[in-house]
């Protein structure tokens, strides 16, 4: 199997099919949209901290029509907040979380040599790369980025710039990228597992990754109907989104009518909804790998999160218009929508609840992933339940498109998943590499991330109840949000010093790639699952011999053994 | 494990994203629909005796289809090649009264921004169109240079030709979807 010494080094690690390298390339261009995402977050702070005062020394690094004198213009700063949500959704989170970890890890994990599909796999990475050079190069375009918001809304965005173009046609090329994963991802899990690794001894991260591909597959097709639907808007002169006799700037719009901007919304949150499980639930899957690794006791509910994660997927698609209780829905929808959102809560309840009580009594080694593991469960806990309110259409009503749903879904996201994939590049790191990340600069970016996170995140809350709306490019005109300035001020910074140390996280990246600690064997953190029974690295091929497997995912402490663990593929 | 093999199984997985696709389209024709003040009748616009011509020529494409199918499975490769150039041609035929039909739309001025009718209906059939030219590329593929797989591993081949298959089915019944909800009501 191991061909990989005749390859150069473009097929190596350019135009390969080797899961693994596609899974890397996947991790590493999420991570650099990640951090592209973030500076765009940064500059929308500055606006937000010091409003109209021009931005020192980077900001004349900007042309005059998006920054004239340094001084942020309102179309500009619509642009980054547009581009920074679905750079972070898109480009950043989701490759990371599936595209890398899912790649690199589910085949290994389930003993199979390669994706049932590897120039599929290749396929479905170049597309999700071209879609993130037209939405970076939409930058660069007349008009500049799409400024209409992540979620697109029309008619704003049937009539916006050139960029709203771009996006839409990235898009396209993102969606086609994961439909071509998602089908990869469901046939190699059903199809290639190992002899003896039947489905309820899945390793948790497996299962997370299975129903996250079904959410990809079933829930952005309609998002692709919208887009093309838009792209007719914009290009063919249709209207299905613009309403009849809509006025802009005083001026009737020359179009034929009758179409329905609510229906851009439907279509929008029936993807966008799962979307939010498709970001979740790879997360959910990377800290139950961790948690149970670094407990040394089996999971406490194993069955449970299954049926749980497959109830969520379920119900992820009956969700949608929670996000629409604006809109005039009627009381029979709103009523359905509500009771629909307070059930799918119950499930992550259940996964929050069995994470938690798999610590109970365990001797916890607090190892930098399980650093980060143990931090997501209060945040993605304080994001959930902070999402319950806006369920609820009385409380939505006063709470909608203020702070606090920024607020409520960033919980979910960046102190929640984002931690959660940063515990899993550390504790993988070694298998990919052999080498281990250092631990002390670990420990300083998990303590930085965990405190600045909250810093930002926490005051949304203050400034969503004070009534500040998400989308205010001048937050000083009202009285209302001048009362909470100081929030913004406290949250900016924080942003920053967020930001500075993530650079303590790229340093410790690439200076463990030549100086790590060797790992002295191929499972460095005594674990269980099949993927720390390959040579480290994995060579092309995985396994040096099929392997077989005998028991569950999580055999540790089992009663009658001198090692505190026990592989699913040793037999005695 | 299933029983299928990895590509029969990949085709279906893509064939219910396809139905969420198109679902989510006519979800949206029934949405403007309802939602219109008026909305004219398809007969009265659309031509609908090249439509019924094309349902024909769908259906009989289908047909051609199975059998290239079976040839294989009756190992009969001479008559593979009739049934699958049969089916690309059908299809092709399609494609062209298709144009004939845009054709006469386009010389009266009517295009998507006419009306939201005319808008859903050129987007829907332009996206089935779409489909029926990836339908074409994939079985002349299959026709000419994929052919050669049959040589080497004829089992391989067929299960090929069978998800291609199925497929296009699937474009057919999108069509038989289409015909009676554009045209005809």
């Amino acid at each position: 199997m191991s061909h990989s010494e005749h390859q150069s080094f473009w097929q190596k690690y350019i135009f390969s099919v080797d899961h693994k390298v596609i899974g890397c390339q996947y991790a590493l261009t999420g991570l650099v949209f990640l951090f592209f995402g973030f500076c765009l977050m940064m500059l929308m702070r500055w606006q937000l901290a010091f409003p109209g005062e021009p931005l020192p020394v980077i900001g004349g690094l900007f042309s005059d029509t998006t920054m004239p004198g340094g001084v942020m213009l309102p179309e500009f700063y619509n642009s980054l907040g547009a581009m920074h949500g679905t750079i972070m959704v898109f480009l950043g989170v989701v490759p990371l979380a599936v595209g890398g970890f899912g790649n690199y890890l589910v085949p290994l994990q389930i003993g199979a040599p390669d994706m049932a599909f590897p120039k599929l796999n290749a396929a479905s990475y170049w597309c999700y790369f071209v879609g993130g050079v037209v939405m970076f190069a939409s930058f660069f375009v007349p008009g500049g980025a799409a400024n209409s918001g992540w979620t697109s809304y029309p008619p704003l965005s049937d009539i916006a710039t050139m960029g709203q173009t771009f996006w839409l046609f990235g898009m396209v090329a993102l969606i086609t990228s994961s439909l071509l994963g998602s089908v990869n991802f469901i046939v190699t899990i059903v199809h290639l597992r190992a002899r003896g690794l039947s489905f309820f001894r899945l390793p948790f991260f497996v299962w997370a990754q299975f129903v996250t591909s079904f959410l990809l597959l079933l829930a952005f097709p309609p998002l692709e109907v919208a887009g093309v639907l838009q792209l007719m808007d914009r290009l063919a002169g249709s209207s299905f989104f613009l309403p009849s006799g809509l006025v802009i700037s005083g001026t009737p719009l020359g179009v034929s009518g009758g179409g329905s901007p609510l229906l851009w919304q439907h279509l929008f949150w029936f993807l966008a909804h799962p979307e939010v499980y498709v970001l979740i639930l790879p997360a959910i899957g990377i800290v139950t790998e961790i948690i149970v690794n670094n407990t040394r006791k089996p999971l406490y509910g194993y069955k449970t999160m299954v049926y749980s994660v497959l109830f969520l997927g379920f119900m992820s698609f009956v969700v949608w218009a929670h996000h629409m209780f604006m809109t005039g829905m009627g009381t029979t929808m709103s009523n359905f929508f509500q009771a629909t959102t307070m059930i799918i809560s119950i499930p992550s309840v259940v996964i929050l609840t069995v994470l938690i009580l798999t610590l109970w009594g365990g001797s916890i080694r607090f190892t930098v992933p399980m650093h980060f593991a143990l931090a997501f469960l209060p945040m993605f806990a304080i994001g959930g339940l902070t999402g319950l309110p806006l369920g609820l259409t009385a409380s939505d009503i006063p709470l909608h498109d203020t702070y606090y749903v920024i607020g409520h879904f960033h919980y979910v996201v960046a102190p929640g998943t984002l931690l959660a994939l940063f515990g899993g590049v550390y504790y993988w790191y070694p298998k990919v590499t052999g080498r281990m990340m250092n631990e002390k600069l670990g420990k300083i970016h998990f303590w930085g991330s965990f405190l600045c996170l909250n810093g930002i995140f926490m005051p949304m809350f203050i400034q969503g109840l004070a009534g500040v709306s998400r989308r205010l490019y001048m937050p000083t005109v009202y009285a209302h949000a001048e009362a909470v300035q100081g929030t913004n001020v406290f949250m900016s910074y924080s942003a920053w010093i967020l930001g500075l140390v993530q650079l303590i996280f790229i340093f410790n990246f690439f200076r463990s790639l030549k100086k790590g600690k060797k790992v002295e064997s191929d499972n460095p953190w005594q674990a269980t699952t099949l993927e720390w029974a390959t040579p480290t690295p994995p060579p092309h091929g995985n396994f040096l011999q099929e392997p077989e497997v005998y028991r569950g995912p999580y055999e540790y402490s089992p009663p009658g053994r001198t090692e505190d663990f026990w592989p699913q593929n040793e037999e005695k | 494990m299933t029983g299928m093999t990895n590509s029969k199984l990949g085709i279906w997985l893509f064939l219910a994203s396809e139905v969420m696709l198109f679902g989510a389209l006519f979800s949206t024709y029934i949405l403007l629909r309802t939602g219109a003040e008026s909305w004219p009748h398809g007969s009265s616009l659309l031509n609908v005796p090249l439509a019924t011509l094309n349902t024909m020529i769908l259906i009989t494409s289908s047909v051609t289809m199975v059998m290239a199918w079976a040839s294989l499975m009756m190992n009969r490769f001479g008559r593979y090649r009739l049934y699958m150039g049969l089916t690309v041609l059908l299809a092709l035929g399609f494609l062209v009264v298709k144009g004939f039909e845009y054709g006469m739309k386009l010389e009266h001025h009517i295009t998507p921004a006419t009306s939201t009718f005319y808008a859903i209906y050129f987007t829907m059939t332009g996206l089935h169109g779409l489909h029926v030219l990836g339908g074409i590329l994939v079985n002349g593929y299959f026709l000419f240079p994929g052919s050669r797989l049959w040589k080497t591993n004829p089992k391989q081949f067929t299960g090929r030709v069978e998800a291609a298959g199925l497929y296009w089915h699937f474009v057919d019944l999108v069509w038989i979807f289409l015909f009676p909800v554009l045209y005809l009501l």
